[in-house]
């Protein structure tokens, strides 16, 4: 009797996604605002491309090794004087003073500290770590952390016992090649999939009902389930479209380094499939427009900061990492950076899986309490 | 097989028995009309035969199917607008019909089909930026998109100017005339004086009075009466010289007619009275009187039979 119906859910789509783009409100929520917030955290975090950054050198070493390895250095980066060019300035601090403070009381986050025994343990060859200072969201501390592996790397290579002898002790945080806009362009795939059907799906649930929309709706042969099908086919639309203007922006402004596969339109389908469940699911249990949008707002907004969005999870303090884990967004956002930046997929697959789980859970719940009619 | 049929019919919300009842019959090609005032149960009765609302006692039946149970099948034989329509904002006209069109899988020319509701100056309007009235008519489109058997109008024309509520009168004799039966809410006695076959009247969730409007109003009304400005002389004389039932009011003389007999000794003992008299009229209840009476506490006491 009630069965499925492709026609139906298409004409439902076709309709909708004509509303939604004739609304200023949803056109900008949607497609604009995630571009405006690329372009204003990119700009801000990247500093508006590489300029010239300091970074601090502490020599503890006695022996004529780690000055070597300084002058090494030193060979990779400008003059310090040529103000114009840029790159980084190696500047050297005293082997008397303490690291830490010296960087804090400069506001600096980037430096380099070779240890008390670098040219011995070198020499007998023997395991030696040289620490970087950093800050993962920096651009210049990615840059700092790349050029000491390379000169570590050759340092390696020229030790004639053929052992790796020198490592690097980072400090602070990671030490890798990644910049913050490569952290930035996942985040935000993840907020547009997030913020856009949330509060579409918790306006128009609430909104519906109490202009009957739904109960008109319900007189026609159109189901619960291929209406809630079809707002899921649009975002997901919208959640690709994002995607393709995120990239974009972020590879062509600021350099993002992205690496597309299959695994990022998994979590385009099932960010969006999961969102728009969920928003639906919260609309329909408040019995209000008014509640509906706070609990929407209650639901949305700490996951809107938390789950690695703006700032990598890994960058936030330990007692919010465990909050960011019970955040649903978090595993869409966990998975697109395993996928889109560190290409590590038994990772994606755990996120997938999970994300997966949730949202046919959700999706279920949603159609079971969401009614067209009253009793 | 009358097309809807409702007996004994139910429903209550916490405290308030919205539906206390009620009987009644539709027969195929009618317009009957439900007349009430606020908060009389009328959206209810009427949303529990759409299938919209469960009932708590009684039975429905709407071309032979049960509403609640069997909604999904009868919506495609029925036409609904419910009270204060509302649509998605953007669609226009053409486009919801369109829309509506695919849902049902029928084919329909959406520019014919807002003609017939004479919507077609505006097919392309924004839904949200429709006036109130054209609104309505679209509504009334959507609603007939099925090709509905029985519509379903639950205060069609409220809100609506003289002449849109005009035009809407005009769809809904068209209906009728194409043999549909239509069920029609109103506030507006002269609606359904205008438009139904029957009328039922509702108060409090129970049906005061049905039937035809004249029906109605020989039932419940007080009458025909025969009104003339004269003085008291003139009630004086009459009093005593006829067998007729008088009262004075305001300088009027008052004369209830029971029959054709009566209003010829009427005639003839005013002229005998040789009193003054004039500007002689003849009154009996209207639809609205009757509904005051049947409604309203102040209908009682100032439109009395007294
Ligand atoms: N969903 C509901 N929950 C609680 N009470 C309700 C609900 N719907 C209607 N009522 C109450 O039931 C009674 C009948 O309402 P109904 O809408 O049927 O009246 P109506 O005759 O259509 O009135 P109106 O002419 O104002 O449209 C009213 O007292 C109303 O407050
Ligand atoms: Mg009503």
């Amino acid at each position: 009797m009630m069965s499925f119906s492709l026609n139906r859910m298409l004409s439902d789509l076709k309709i909708y996604g004509r509303s939604s783009l004739r609304s200023r409100e949803g056109f900008f929520f949607t497609l604009v605002f995630p571009i405006i917030l690329i372009l204003l955290f990119g700009a801000i975090f990247s500093g508006g491309g590489v300029s010239q950054a300091t970074v601090y050198v502490q020599n503890h070493d006695a022996g004529p090794v780690g000055s070597v390895f300084i002058s090494v250095l030193n060979s990779t980066s400008n003059n310090c004087s040529d103000s114009s060019g840029a790159g980084l300035c190696m500047r050297p601090v005293p082997a008397d003073l303490n690291f830490s403070q010296y960087l804090s009381s400069r506001s600096a986050s980037d430096g380099i500290v070779i240890p008390a025994n670098f040219t011995l343990a070198y020499e007998s060859g023997e395991k030696v770590n040289v620490t970087v200072f950093g800050n993962p969201s920096s651009t210049t501390s990615a840059v700092v952390s790349g050029i000491v592996a390379e000169v570590v790397n050759e340092f390696n290579v020229r030790g004639a016992t053929g052992v790796h002898q020198v490592g690097i002790a980072p400090r602070t945080a990671v030490a890798s090649n990644y910049k913050y806009i490569d952290f930035l362009v996942p985040g935000l795939i993840g907020f547009a999939a997030l913020t856009s059907p949330m509060f579409a799906m918790v306006n128009m649930s609430s909104t519906y009902r109490r202009d009957k929309v739904f109960k008109l709706l319900s007189l026609t042969p159109l189901t619960k389930t291929e209406w809630l099908l079809s707002k899921i086919i649009w975002y997901i639309g919208t959640t690709v479209a994002s995607f393709i203007l995120m990239t974009a922006v972020g590879v062509y402004a600021f350099g993002a380094h992205i690496t597309l596969n299959w695994g990022i339109g998994v979590f385009l389908l099932l960010g969006p499939f999961f969102f728009v469940s969920l928003g639906m699911l919260v609309g329909t249990v408040s019995n209000s427009p008014e509640a509906a949008s706070v609990v929407g707002n209650l639901v949305t907004f700490p996951m809107m900061f938390l789950s690695g969005t703006f700032f990598p999870v890994s960058s936030m303090p330990k007692y919010l990492q465990t909050v960011a884990h019970v955040l649903p967004l978090y595993y869409m956002i966990d998975g697109l950076n395993n996928v889109m930046i560190y290409g590590n997929f038994g990772a994606a697959y755990f996120d997938m899986a999970l994300l997966l789980v949730i949202s046919v859970v959700v999706f279920a719940l949603a159609v079971k309490f969401f009614r067209w009619r009253e009793d | 097989m009358p097309a809807i049929e409702v007996s004994g019919l139910k429903k209550r919300y916490g405290e308030i028995q919205a539906v206390d009842g009620t009987s009644f019959k539709v027969e195929e090609g009618e317009v009957f009309s439900l007349l009430g005032p606020n908060g009389a149960g009328k959206t209810t009765t009427i949303e529990i035969l759409e299938g919209l609302r469960d009932k708590d006692a009684g039975t429905a039946n709407v071309l032979g199917l049960d509403p609640w149970k069997s909604g999904y099948e009868l919506h495609r034989k029925i036409g609904v607008i419910p009270q204060g329509f509302k649509f998605l904002d953007y669609p226009t006209p053409r486009e919801a019909v369109s829309y509506y069109a695919d849902l049902f899988g029928k084919k329909v020319d959406p520019d014919e089909l807002l003609k017939r509701v004479i919507l077609e100056d505006a097919s392309n309007v924004w839904f949200q930026n429709l006036s109130g009235g054209q609104k309505q008519k679209l509504g009334m489109a959507l609603s007939l998109v099925n090709d509905p058997q029985v519509v379903f109008l639950d205060e069609p024309t409220t809100g609506l100017d003289p002449q849109a509520r005009r035009a809407v009168w005009e769809v809904i004799r068209k209906l009728k005339g194409e043999g549909r039966t239509v069920m029609l809410t109103t506030h507006y006695l002269e609606e359904a004086e205008e438009l139904a076959d029957r009328v039922a009247i509702m108060n409090h969730g129970r049906i005061v009075a049905m039937g035809t409007t004249d029906q109605i109003e020989s039932k419940f009304g007080s009458g025909q009466r025969m009104v003339v400005k004269g003085s008291e002389d003139l009630l004086k004389y009459l009093r005593e010289n006829t067998k007729l039932q008088v009262e004075g009011e305001r300088g009027e003389v008052v004369i209830f007619l029971r029959d054709k007999a009566d209003a010829m000794a009427a005639l003839g003992a005013i002229e005998e009275s040789g009193a003054d008299w004039g500007d002689l009229t003849v009154k009996r209840d209207s639809l609205e009187d009757v509904f005051l009476k049947l409604v309203g506490e102040a209908g009682t006491v100032e439109k009395g039979a007294g």
